[in-house]
């Protein structure tokens, strides 16, 4: 190469251009082509690989997927103060093994709406200053109270948290029900938990939230989330960090609690009459929604979703079937095929 | 600061001037305003950055003109004299005062304005050139000119000159304009009429005008059909709003209250119009215009860099003048050339001759072979002059008398005059290129034509010194066809020289010469055949008592006052009968290299060739057949009226000349019909001006683009007024270079600036906007689709930081790498398979049609991002059970997606794989992963809190396989069927590039190979001269012969 440089700059002194590669765009390069042989191959390799992949998921979402909807209780929710439970009887026909979930469901909830996903301010759930942060936020107009107490935590997200209890009973026998064993925390990513969330740092929770007050929807303010548990209090309640990452749809569940595996239930959740023993706070009728509790285990590719089994299948299929015209195309064509003429 | 003002004064950044203004309104804002301005900002730099170098690059070379140029001018303002020497250009329209020659004339070329080459006389008005080289004279030089307005007429001028209360009238004899060479001549003094712009060259030369591409109109018009298109989805997705809010949004007021300043659904709709114009913006993308400027740059610059468009011999690489232009010519459908200096090297060469029917000389391509012959037995000869032919200095040695009769009649029978400035150097200032051609060649051959008076000729014959007694020129004209001298030698014989065109000249012999004359008529035809340009020669004994009594009747003639010049020519006819054939000459118009192979695979390509000259018809359909641009089979018909000869060629072997004024409006569409059924057009006797309005013709008529090259300042105006302009450079006149787009050193390197950088240049620039468009319909409609499912709330689906970057950062360079580095085929096919520009001229890579698959492309994929995710996200959870569905976790997985299956997709579309696009291709995905994470990270949201929300996304939602399953699948279905048609279209339908990889792939490629095609049996002989009238008589009155010249 260097020689050939050399060489050049003898050849022509001065306004030669010069003779590399790159300026003669002559760059060693790879010129793929749709050769047929690679082309057919990666169809069908492709296609059999979905079919596979489809073929798996279906059966492992087929067998683990028990859920149970109690849709529809329904119930006046005009009536805020009052205290409302309800209880709702169901058999599990099989054991449910392994890990089980407990999700509530919600339909028809917009959480995915821009103005509702950019009321808050993460400022202030970072335990900033309270009345700095939520200067800068969007979460009017549940930033302040008229009389300009600061709402802890601001905006539309938290004011709407998903504030129903639900316990679940399982009858050892027809009479005697022993309340099933459930996890409040851990149910929420540990970025969150540790890094997004944070209490303002005071000696106790409920100074450190002092000069603020709770979001009008709440029966009670933050500090009080979870009185039992000291690291599920206030920002970091799992309850509240859950609800405060928004769905991407409007029908969407979010974990609620999760299977303690001790006792009768260190394998999961045995077949048997069971109880929920909900307390009524959440009204959805007024928006035309549902909410839904939904009890689940889960799959090595998680969800209890048959769409990306089904979706991997018929791509698969249809992908092998494409390969199969295309080779008979190719076939076909191949011998009058015309040679590229001057 | 000025250039950010100008850069907003375009109309596609002003657009994003306001949609900033847009974003900064709270209620409408649904993108932070960093989303547009740092793109802006961006794309503001690289303008900015393309502005100042592009600027710098043409003061380099405007400098570089205007340092030559410089001298003269200043002395033309100073005051209104200039002194020019030989060779110089005039810079202005002058007035001729005087001059080194006698009688105040002074020669001078035109090839400059109207392409002729045949030297012309100015004289000076006999009381200006009185004045000499008096310098304190001219310097009180005081006359005043009245004259006609500033006009574009190249051949007439009127004025009067006041001067010691004299008026003289002034007309074109006495003007030497802007453009024209001073030839022959040593000083002459002139006085400025116009300078600058009103020259007759510059107003011959036209406006100069903005240039856009074809693909730039076409953009524009897709992106004012893309903008409606962006306003058509603002709509429906406002309407939606409306619809929203006032089914499901009313009852879910409890948790999601209205601002303050909406009070009613149509209000939220009107608003929420404007929030997705801003997020739907990006379909029409902030980058696409820098992105086109940086192509094109890059591809200007590898014209220049090209190597084998670089001119050695005269140090001239090729040169972009215009970066804007580059794919538009790989479209180019018309070319209009210039002949002379373009085509032609206006250079003339004795090359082969016919005497007493034997042929002596080689034809070009058996030069190779021979060594030329060596004359340095003379003394005098030119040594620039190259015979292939020895057996005739054989014959000449051997004083075979018809050769020698051959070359006496070549040393006498001429206008030239010479100049022995040293012993043994002699200077011929020839009036006609052909001219010079034949006495130097006689000159080399041992008769050199000395010196001449009024009365005598003295040549050199072989060795000894002979002069003869000139008794009379019987001069050339156009009717006549022919030029005759009448001389005495020393013994005291008169003889009658004659050369001219054939078809005259062989009805004026001898009966005697019947069986010469078939003899010599096959040769003519052959020399014809191969684009020679012929003379016959002719000569007669003339008896004294003959000639004396002609004599006396041509001088009656001479006298006579009404019809003088037909008289005489019946005279001329009297004696110039009954003569003996000598033979025929041959003189080669010197083509540049490579013309007749550059014009013939043109040709395959399905250009067309105009060649617009002012040279006369003879000429230029001489040079026509010797570049094989007009063959024989083709027949001619001839419309002569006006002035102006049009001449065509029919593509179904129909030949055709159209003389007209043409030009004017009646007859324009019939002119237009007519030329462009022709595969080739000769424009002769053109105008500057006219060359431009045929431009300008075919432009409005055909929806072609056109291409003019030329290397002259006749040229400025066609070059200017074509799509595309190419100037010749390396020769003395720069003007065409600077007015034109692209400037090379020769004809032939259009042929690699078309076939390959045109070529190449519009694949990638049609392979670019296509899969730009689709990149960003996939990246931005996926908003349209999830508007569907947030209550239609301008909610992004994508995290902001990567809105910002994505068309900057993700997804700019390896499609940036794809329209500069690109290949379908090499340059070597791309040379040697005319077919493959075809696709260009016919736009069948980017046009309206394309532009809707890649559209739709683009909307697919867009489904299957949004869709696919969709589903496979709708109420469920990830494998910890925790969130998956999120709308955080869904924005991740569908940005990774995006980004994965534009990789994949620029993977398929790049069909040359450098270095460079492996490294942008790998390095934007790698680059997009590095980015995610830091913005994803803890560091940077506890620093900046709301600014970055996405913290800890891409480290829960990438280490799920649910999501990584749906990235996997969405790549699958956006990109297999891409695959599938692909791979079908070139199996059904292949397209000749397909063909031509898959044979380059089977067996080796073919050599390159044009063949010559010689024409026999041309019934059809050229005659070459390009004279003009009036030399002879110049010659006899001795009023060009100078005083030097006189005394030997």
């Amino acid at each position: 190469m260097k020689n050939k440089n050399s060489q050049g700059a003898q050849e022509c002194p001065s306004r030669c251009p010069d003779n590399s590669a790159f300026k003669q765009q002559k760059l060693p390069a790879w010129k793929p082509k749709l050769a047929a042989p690679t082309v057919l191959s990666s169809f069908f390799t492709i296609g059999l690989f979905c079919l596979l992949m489809g073929i798996c998921l279906i059966l492992y979402i087929n067998y683990s997927d028990i859920c149970l909807n109690c849709s529809k209780l329904r119930e006046n929710s005009s009536n805020w103060d009052k205290e409302c439970n309800c209880t709702v009887h169901f058999t599990l026909q099989e054991n449910m093994l392994g890990n089980v979930f407990m999700y509530y469901r919600l339909q028809n909830f917009y959480q995915n709406h821009r103005r509702y996903v950019l009321s808050r301010s993460d400022a202030q759930l970072l335990g900033q200053d309270v009345n700095v942060s939520i200067q800068n936020s969007s979460c009017e107009p549940f930033t302040t109270y008229p009389n300009g107490t600061p709402v802890a935590p601001c905006g539309a997200i938290a004011n709407s948290m998903f504030n129903d209890s639900i316990q679940l009973f399982y009858y050892l026998n027809s009479s005697t029900a022993i309340e099933v064993p459930l996890l409040k925390s851990g149910n929420s990513w540990w970025s969150d938990k540790n890094v997004k969330f944070r209490n303002p740092t005071s000696y106790n929770l409920s100074s450190a939230f002092a000069g603020t007050t709770r979001p009008p929807y709440w029966q009670k303010p933050a500090y009080l989330l979870d009185e039992e548990d000291e690291r599920n209090n206030g920002y970091i309640n799992d309850d509240f960090i859950i609800w405060m990452r928004v769905s991407a749809f409007p029908t969407f569940r979010n974990l609620y609690r999760r299977l303690s595996h001790t006792n009768q239930f260190a394998d999961g959740l045995p077949a048997g009459n069971y109880t929920f023993h909900i307390t009524y706070n959440f009204p959805v009728t007024k928006f035309k929604g549902q909410k839904q509790v939904v009890l689940s285990t889960i799959t090595w590719s998680g969800g209890s979703n048959l769409f990306l089994g089904i979706a991997y299948t018929v791509s698969g299929a249809v992908i092998v079937l494409a390969g199969f015209i295309i080779t008979a195309i190719h076939l076909k064509l191949r011998k009058k095929k015309t040679y590229f003429q001057r | 600061p000025v250039n950010l003002f100008e850069q907003f004064q375009r109309v596609a950044n002003a657009y994003f001037l306001f949609l900033l203004i847009l974003q900064l309104i709270p209620e409408i804002s649904s993108l932070s305003w960093f989303t547009t301005i740092v793109p802006l900002m961006v794309v503001f730099t690289i303008t900015a950055v393309k502005d100042v170098t592009d600027d710098c690059f043409r003061h380099k070379s405007d400098n570089q003109v205007n340092n030559r140029q410089a001298e003269v001018l200043i002395d033309a303002l100073r005051d209104d004299r200039i002194y020019l020497t030989s060779l110089f250009f005039s810079q202005a329209d002058l007035l001729l005062l005087s001059s080194s020659e006698p009688h105040g004339l002074c020669y001078i070329e035109t090839a400059e304005l109207d392409g002729e080459t045949n030297l012309k006389v100015r004289q000076a008005l006999p009381v200006t050139s009185e004045l000499g080289a008096d310098i304190r004279r001219l310097a009180e030089f005081d006359g005043g000119v009245v004259c006609e307005p500033p006009n574009n007429k190249l051949d007439k001028f009127t004025g009067v000159l006041f001067w010691k209360d004299n008026r003289y009238s002034l007309n074109n004899e006495q003007m030497l304009l802007r453009g024209c060479v001073l030839r022959n001549t040593g000083w002459c003094f002139g006085m400025v009429i116009f300078a600058g712009p009103d020259t007759k060259l510059m107003q011959n030369s036209g406006r100069t005008k903005f240039k856009r591409t074809s693909i730039d109109r076409l953009m524009n018009a897709l992106v004012l059909w893309i903008f409606g298109f962006l306003v058509c989805m603002g709509i429906i997705l406002a309407i939606g709003n409306s619809i929203w809010e006032q089914q499901v949004g009313a009852h879910f007021r409890i948790y999601l209250y209205w601002s303050e300043v909406v009070n009613s659904s149509v209000f939220s709709g009107f608003l929420t119009f404007w929030s997705y114009i801003i997020i739907l913006n990006s379909v029409v993308p902030i980058s696409l215009y820098v992105s086109v400027e940086v192509i094109r740059l890059g591809h200007s610059y590898f014209i220049n860099w090209d190597r084998k468009m670089y001119y050695p011999k005269k140090d001239i690489p090729a040169e972009v003048r215009t970066t804007t232009l580059n794919e538009e010519l790989g479209q180019v459908e018309y070319i209009f050339s210039d002949k002379t200096g373009t085509i032609t090297q206006n250079i003339m060469t004795f090359n082969k001759c016919s005497i007493n029917g034997k042929t002596y000389g080689k034809s070009v391509s058996e030069h190779i072979k021979t060594v030329p012959v060596d004359f340095s037995f003379n003394p005098l000869a030119d040594r620039k002059f190259q015979f292939y032919d020895h057996s005739l200095i054989e014959s000449i040695k051997l004083g075979d008398s018809m050769v020698h009769e051959f070359f006496r009649l070549l040393s006498l029978c001429h206008t030239v005059m010479s100049e022995e400035k040293n012993a043994g150097e002699l200077i011929y200032q020839v009036q006609s290129p052909d001219e010079g051609a034949l006495v130097t060649a006689a000159r080399n051959f041992g008769f050199i034509f000395k010196s001449r008076t009024p009365e005598t000729i003295t040549v050199e014959e072989m060795g000894k010194l002979v002069t003869y007694q000139l008794l009379a020129i019987l001069d050339f004209n156009n009717i006549r066809k022919r030029m005759s001298v009448i001389v005495q030698t020393p013994d005291g014989q008169i003889k009658l020289y004659c050369k001219g065109a054939d078809t005259v000249l062989f009805e004026r012999l001898h009966p005697s010469n019947e069986e010469l004359m078939y003899l010599t008529s096959d040769h003519l035809e052959e020399f014809a055949g191969e684009g020679l340009r012929t003379l016959a020669l002719a000569y007669k004994s003339l008896t004294e008592e003959h000639f004396k009594e002609w004599f006396k009747i041509l001088q009656e003639e001479n006298t006579s006052l009404d019809n003088r010049n037909e008289h005489l020519a019946a005279a001329y006819e009297e004696i110039e009968k009954d003569m003996m054939l000598l033979g025929a000459t041959a003189v080669e118009d010197k083509l540049q290299e490579g013309v007749t192979e550059t014009i013939a695979s043109l040709s395959l390509a399905n250009i067309k060739i105009w060649v617009l000259t002012g040279d006369k018809q003879e000429t230029a359909m001489n040079i026509g057949y010797s570049c094989h641009m007009l063959t024989d089979t083709m027949n001619e018909i001839f419309i002569v009226t006006g002035h102006t000869v049009m001449e065509n060629q029919h593509s179904d072997r129909e030949y055709f000349v159209l003389q007209a004024h043409a030009l004017e409006a009646d007859l324009e569409n019939e002119f237009v019909e007519v030329a462009c059924m022709c595969q080739t057009v000769i424009c002769c006797r053109v105008t500057p001006c006219q060359k431009a309005q045929v431009v300008e013709l075919v432009k409005k008529h055909r929806k072609a683009v056109t291409l003019a090259i030329g290397d002259g300042a006749n040229d400025i105006s066609m070059i200017k007024s074509a799509h595309i302009g190419i100037g010749i450079s390396g020769e003395e006149g720069m003007q065409a270079v600077l007015a034109s787009d692209y400037s090379f050193a020769q004809f032939r390197y259009l042929k690699r600036l078309l076939f390959v950088h045109g070529r190449w240049s519009y694949f990638r620039m049609c392979k670019f906007l296509c899969y730009f468009f689709y990149k960003n319909f996939s990246f931005t409609l996926v908003h349209f689709w999830f508007g569907f499912f947030c209550g239609f709330s301008a909610q992004t689906v994508y995290d902001q930081w990567f809105i910002t970057l994505f068309n900057i950062v993700y997804a700019s360079l390896p499609v940036l790498a794809m329209g500069l580095f690109d290949q379908d085929v090499n340059d070597q096919n791309s040379m040697d398979y005319a077919k493959l520009y075809e696709p260009g001229q016919l736009n069948l890579l980017f046009n309206k049609h394309t532009f809707f698959i890649c559209i739709a492309h683009g909307v697919y994929t867009s489904f299957a991002l949004f869709f696919i995710p969709y589903g496979a996200f709708y109420n469920t959870a990830g494998e910890d059970g925790k969130h998956i569905a999120d709308y955080q976790s869904f924005a991740v997985t569908v940005a990774t997606s995006l980004v994965i299956v534009v990789s994949v997709q620029i993977a398929l579309d790049t069909s040359y794989w450098t270095a460079i696009n492996r490294f942008f291709v790998l390095g934007s995905i790698a680059v997009y992963f590095a980015i995610l994470f830091a913005m994803h990270s803890d560091g940077i949201f506890v620093i900046f809190p709301n600014h970055f929300p996405f913290v800890g996304n891409a480290r829960n939602s990438l280490s799920q396989i649910s999501v990584w399953l749906v990235i996997l699948l969405t790549t699958v279905v956006s990109v297999m069927p891409v695959i599938t048609f692909r791979f079908l279209k070139e199996d059904l339908n292949p397209t000749i590039t397909d063909q031509l990889q898959k044979s380059r792939r089977k067996q080796k490629p073919l050599q390159n190979y044009i063949p010559r095609v010689y024409r026999r049996n041309s019934r059809r002989s050229a005659y070459a001269f390009s004279h003009q009238e009036g030399f002879g008589e110049l010659i006899t009155s001795g009023k060009n012969i100078s005083d030097r010249t006189v005394k030997l």
